[in-house]
């Protein structure tokens, strides 16, 4: 006996490192053809290449020869640095698939025939999550290099910042029209920020600047004040994005990466959020559009409620407001990812008081393993059509001038 | 009105599901195609639709694992984690999403559930209805 006609036995019976992009997320087609995403508009706000898969190529666009001397050394020396030289990794990241239970967080490690470099692959591995999603323009960040801010020398992730800037948009950009990028900023060096601004704030498919969230400065110091102005005088969007931190003041006392994950990614938005509200800095740039990104959306209504609460009671700690906090915060943007859906009421309510709608992003923030798929917004069932197109696209349309 | 009437299909040999071991195939089941996963845990056969009850991921081409159990002492004080061995997960690729084999539920939730196809076994081959 054999198997009857209409059977075929999957070549891929288990999903690995090793699994095309297009076969992992397969199932996505399924959301394309009950809500017919096709038809939409969907611009994936926060998703991730794997730049220490190229590592060795973005050392060469270090600006310092000394500097570039030290990585090479190190990558040729030393045998475990060859994609981490001079990087402040985390060993905790290793944490993030749940040994093995998520494969594509660990590694994309399908086959790209034809690139050339890392950079072509990449481009590859975007175009194909694109594609398996019905994403239309996909905003691409970094990964490990969004913990930039807690590097132990800032004049060493100043460098790195600077070389990766420069080689994703000469290297990857290119191979890929439908890429769009938030370059980081050095934001341990007001004056360097300036600079990244001037030096690549024209480039085709830069559509805004992005502050790493894990670090230890106030957003408000008066240093800043010249950036915010450039990014205002421009139209472009800052963002920020979080990360986790397994060792800050709080979050060493867990012995959970989950425990850790969900709060570090929470926290250091919260506290920019703070600083950014509480010290007028919308009042200062009112034309400055800012968007908090990979942070989910759960914190959101607590602090409104929260920095509200206690602006009432001291209304002479924050002068430049001319409003409670939770107006400003309801006037600013943010990303969907990961959208906490574990209870109807609670994210509708949120999806309210944050006015969706107007200020809501989609975000895939593929290929990390907490990812969410386009059709997670086209299936919420208390909003309309409008609203599910505005927060697929249209309002990322009008934040970015696509 | 439509009716739709489950049909049963030869989806392989017995053998080609060992014990702690799974065989996932596409069925063309007349205007739509179904992927089944069909698992083998103490000697029984478990059959469910490879879409994860979260976001529609392909839960049955994930890695198959025992559930992690947390041991306490008398006294309450953690002695860690510990596989146990009398459990079966399938574990959704997508997010981690972990169901028991044997009801096809996620553990803390388990309404949160994967659809649950018909399978059987007769002189050898596995059969599934969809």
């Amino acid at each position: 006996m054999t198997i009857d006609d209409g059977v075929r036995r999957l070549p891929t019976q288990e999903i690995t490192t090793h699994t095309d992009s297009r076969e992992i997320l397969a199932n996505a087609a399924r959301d394309t053809a009950r809500h017919g995403l096709d038809e939409y508009f969907i611009v994936d706000v926060d998703s991730h290449h794997v730049e220490l898969d190229s590592w060795p190529e973005i050392l060469q666009y270090l600006d310092s020869p000394v500097l570039r001397d030290t990585a090479n050394q190190m990558m040729k020396n030393w045998p475990n640095a060859a994609r981490l030289a001079l990087h402040n990794h985390s060993p905790g990241l290793t944490m993030q698939d749940v040994s093995g239970r998520i494969p594509h967080q660990a590694a994309l490690g399908e086959q790209t025939p034809g690139a050339e470099s890392g950079a072509h692959r990449d481009a590859t591995l975007v175009r194909r999550a694109m594609e398996a999603m019905s994403i239309d323009l996909q905003v691409v960040f970094p990964q490990p290099m969004l913990e930039t801010g807690l590097h132990p020398q800032p004049q060493v992730a100043t460098a790195l910042l600077q070389a990766y800037n420069r080689w994703f948009t000469a290297e990857v950009m290119p191979r890929e029209p439908r890429i769009r990028t938030m370059l980081g900023l050095p934001f341990e060096d007001p004056d360097a920020c300036l600079a990244t601004v001037e030096e690549f704030a024209d480039h085709p498919g830069v559509i805004g600047f992005l502050v790493t969230s894990q670090r230890h400065a106030g957003v408000h110091r008066n240093a800043y004040m010249p950036l915010y102005r450039m990014l205002e005088e421009r139209g472009l969007p800052i963002g920020f994005h979080a990360g986790p931190n397994q060792a800050d003041s709080m979050t060493s006392t867990m012995n959970k990466f989950l425990s850790a994950h969900a709060m570090s990614f929470v926290t250091c938005n919260m506290t920019h959020m703070t600083n950014w509200v509480i010290n007028g800095i919308p009042e200062r740039f009112p034309g400055l559009k800012t968007i908090w990104i990979e942070s989910g959306l759960a914190w959101v209504p607590f602090m409104m409620q929260r920095l509200d609460h206690e602006y009432y009671m001291r209304q002479s700690d924050a002068p430049l407001l001319t409003k409670p906090p939770s107006h400003y915060m309801r006037e600013m943007y943010y990303t969907s990812q990961p959208m906490e859906w574990t209870d109807d009421a609670l994210l509708e309510s949120t999806l309210r008081a944050i006015d969706a709608p107007n200020s809501l992003m989609y975000s895939s923030d593929w290929p990390h393993w907490d990812f969410d798929v386009p059709g997670k917004i086209a299936s919420i069932p208390f909003l309309d059509d409008h609203a599910k197109r505005n927060i697929l696209g249209e309002t990322a349309r009008k934040v970015f001038g696509l | 009105m439509t009716t739709t009437t489950a049909r049963s299909f030869d989806v392989g040999a017995s053998g080609d599901v060992p014990e702690r071991g799974r065989l996932v195939v596409a069925i063309d089941a007349g205007t739509r195609t179904v992927t089944v996963g069909v698992f083998r845990f103490g000697g029984r056969l478990y059959a469910y639709e490879n879409v994860c009850a979260h976001q529609g991921g392909p839960a049955c081409q994930g890695r198959i694992v025992s559930r992690v159990r947390e041991r306490l002492d008398a006294q309450q004080r953690s002695l860690g984690t510990v596989f146990d061995e009398d459990t079966m997960h399938i574990v959704c690729p997508w997010h981690g999403f972990e169901y028991d084999v044997t009801t096809g539920r996620h553990p803390g939730r388990p309404d949160f559930a994967l659809r649950a196809v018909t399978v059987g076994e007769e002189d050898g081959r596995v059969r599934v209805s969809v």
